[in-house]
Formats: C-alpha cells, sequence, structure tokens
C-alpha cells in the first residue's frame, strides 16, 4: 500500500483497536447507554445511574463470554 | 490583600482538584505503557493548551466544555473499560505475582520502534481536558475578584505541586504488578470516563464531584466480585486476554 492510503488505514485500524478493543459490544453499549441517558435528562428523569449500571452487566456479560471462549 | 489571598487559595484547591485527575491518568499510563509517549503526549497536551489560553485569554470562559467532556469522557470510557475488563481477566489469572518487581508472565512495557500511540493519545486528553478546566477555573475566579495575577499563581501553582507530586509517587507506582496496574488505570479511565461523559450529557449527578470516589468505590467493589467469580469459574484454565 502507498503512503497516503496506508497512513489512512493505520490509523483507521488505531483508532478501532482503541475505541472498540477486543470486543465491541461494550462499546456499542456505552454509546446506547449515553444516548439513553440523555433522552431520560431530556424528559427530566434521573440519568446519572444507567451509566455504571451498564458499565458492571457489561463487564460480568463481557468476562463470561471471554472465559466461555477460552474453554 | 486579603481579596488576593482569598483568590490565590481558592483557585489552588479548584485547580488542584483537576489537576490530581489530570496527574492520576498521566503517571498511570505512564507507569503501564511506558513513559516516553506519554510524557511527549502530555508535553504536547501542554502545548496546544498554551496556544488555546494564549489565543483565546479571556474568552476562554466562552469555550462550550460541555461537549468536550462529553467527547473525551465517552472515549475513556470505552477505553477504560478494556483495561478493566483484562486487568480482571489478568489478576484472576495471576494474582498479585510479581509485586515490587517485574511480573515473569507480563511482557515488557512497550519497546516498539516509534511512537506509542495509545499512551500518547490518553496523555494528551488528560493534559488537554483537564488543563483546560484548570484554565477555565482561573479565568473565572479571576475575573469574578478582579485578582488575575493570585488566580493564575493558584492555578499554576496547583498544577505544578500536584505534578511534582506525581513525579515523587511515579517510582512507588512502578513497583505495582502490571497486570494489577492495568486494573487500576483502568478501574480509573471508567471512574473519571463515566464522570465526565455524564456531565457532558448536561445531567448533574448527586453531590457533584463527591460521586467521582462513589463510582471508584463501586468500580473497584465491582472489581473484586468479578476477579472471585473468574476464579471460581475458570479454576486452571488461562483467560483469553
Amino acid at each position: 500500500m502507498r503512503p497516503p492510503l496506508s497512513w489512512i488505514v493505520g490509523i483507521a485500524r488505531f483508532l478501532y483497536d482503541f475505541i472498540v478493543g477486543d470486543d465491541w459490544t461494550m462499546a456499542a453499549a456505552v454509546a446506547v447507554g449515553l444516548i439513553l441517558s440523555a433522552v431520560l435528562n431530556v424528559n427530566h428523569l434521573a440519568a446519572w445511574w444507567l451509566i455504571p449500571v451498564i458499565v458492571v452487566v457489561m463487564l460480568g456479560i463481557s468476562l463470561k463470554r471471554a472465559s466461555r471462549k477460552a474453554r | 490583600m486579603t481579596g488576593l489571598w482569598a483568590v490565590l487559595l481558592t483557585t489552588f484547591l479548584a485547580s488542584a482538584v483537576e489537576a490530581i485527575e489530570m496527574v492520576t491518568i498521566v503517571v498511570g499510563v505512564g507507569a503501564t505503557r511506558g513513559w516516553r509517549s506519554t510524557l511527549i503526549g502530555a508535553a504536547s497536551g501542554f502545548g496546544v493548551l498554551a496556544v488555546v489560553v494564549i489565543v483565546l485569554g479571556a474568552a476562554l470562559s466562552r469555550v462550550p466544555i460541555g461537549p468536550l467532556r462529553l467527547v473525551v469522557g465517552a472515549l475513556l470510557l470505552t477505553f477504560g473499560l478494556q483495561w478493566f475488563r483484562k486487568g480482571i481477566m489478568r489478576v484472576a489469572a495471576r494474582g498479585l505475582a510479581g509485586i515490587g518487581g517485574q511480573d515473569p508472565h507480563e511482557a515488557a512495557e512497550w519497546t516498539g520502534p516509534g511512537m506509542d500511540w495509545t499512551a500518547w493519545f490518553l496523555a494528551f486528553k488528560g493534559v488537554v481536558l483537564e488543563g483546560l478546566e484548570v484554565a477555565f477555573i482561573v479565568v473565572t475566579f479571576g475575573a469574578g475578584a478582579n485578582h488575575f495575577l493570585g488566580a493564575v499563581v493558584g492555578g499554576v501553582g496547583a498544577v505544578v505541586v500536584v505534578g511534582g507530586l506525581g513525579l515523587i509517587l511515579h517510582r512507588s507506582v512502578r513497583r505495582i504488578p502490571r497486570s494489577l496496574l492495568q486494573l487500576i488505570v483502568g478501574i480509573l479511565l471508567s471512574t473519571f470516563g463515566s464522570f465526565w461523559a455524564i456531565e457532558g450529557l448536561g445531567i448533574e449527578w448527586p453531590g457533584g464531584d463527591a460521586a467521582i470516589p462513589g463510582l471508584l468505590v463501586l468500580y473497584v467493589v465491582t472489581a473484586a466480585t468479578y476477579i472471585t467469580l473468574e476464579r471460581n469459574r475458570a479454576l486452571g484454565l488461562r483467560p483469553a486476554a
């Protein structure tokens, strides 16, 4: 690959590895959680608790999936 | 004179809170990924910050901090969760192997030929966001009390003092096993990421900044619980890290 294209591919790969990493479902859950938090906030409902709950739940799901794969 | 000292002390204390967050990220990332790229990232952050402060000056208070907090918070949270998860798996599998020295299971820190862009990016973001918050505090307090000099000395003094403490403590941080360090930094990044992302959406945390230690306790308890569960579940199996 020639420089301009290889740089773009390199940057895209870095950004994917950096932001999404091994488990894309956790990044997706954070994105959905932030959207839902915004929706709750717009409707004047308490929204601060949602992201911590998503963190705790998604970690459990991701860890369970990883140990199932390891078996 | 009393007004000057009051502004200096208030700005120092308020800026110290932000500086602690900045230094925690830089020291954690440096100890985990290596110092060269982390320090270049932090220096780049200070460079950008200096340009922004010089160009905008007092108009800085009009920069929308909310969207910036949301973007940086969401990025820190998604990245922090990766280290949080890997840290749990590694500590569950290896315990505290290597405490006070090198973990025999862990590869050495980044030794690649070029820049470790992950370390650079994390340090850069931490310095720019927290540095901007210190600059906002200085501008707001300085303008509010009409004592810009006191506010600048307070803000810069806080960054220098907290940065110096980080420099002193970084040797102790190096003695922590890398698996445990990855877990600790993952928890810290997830904590600050959760806090900033939600704040960036304009949502208020109960207790304001006091929610940060609350989040930290929740995530530490979560890590301890999952480490215990992982040990029971995958007894004798190495996790796919």
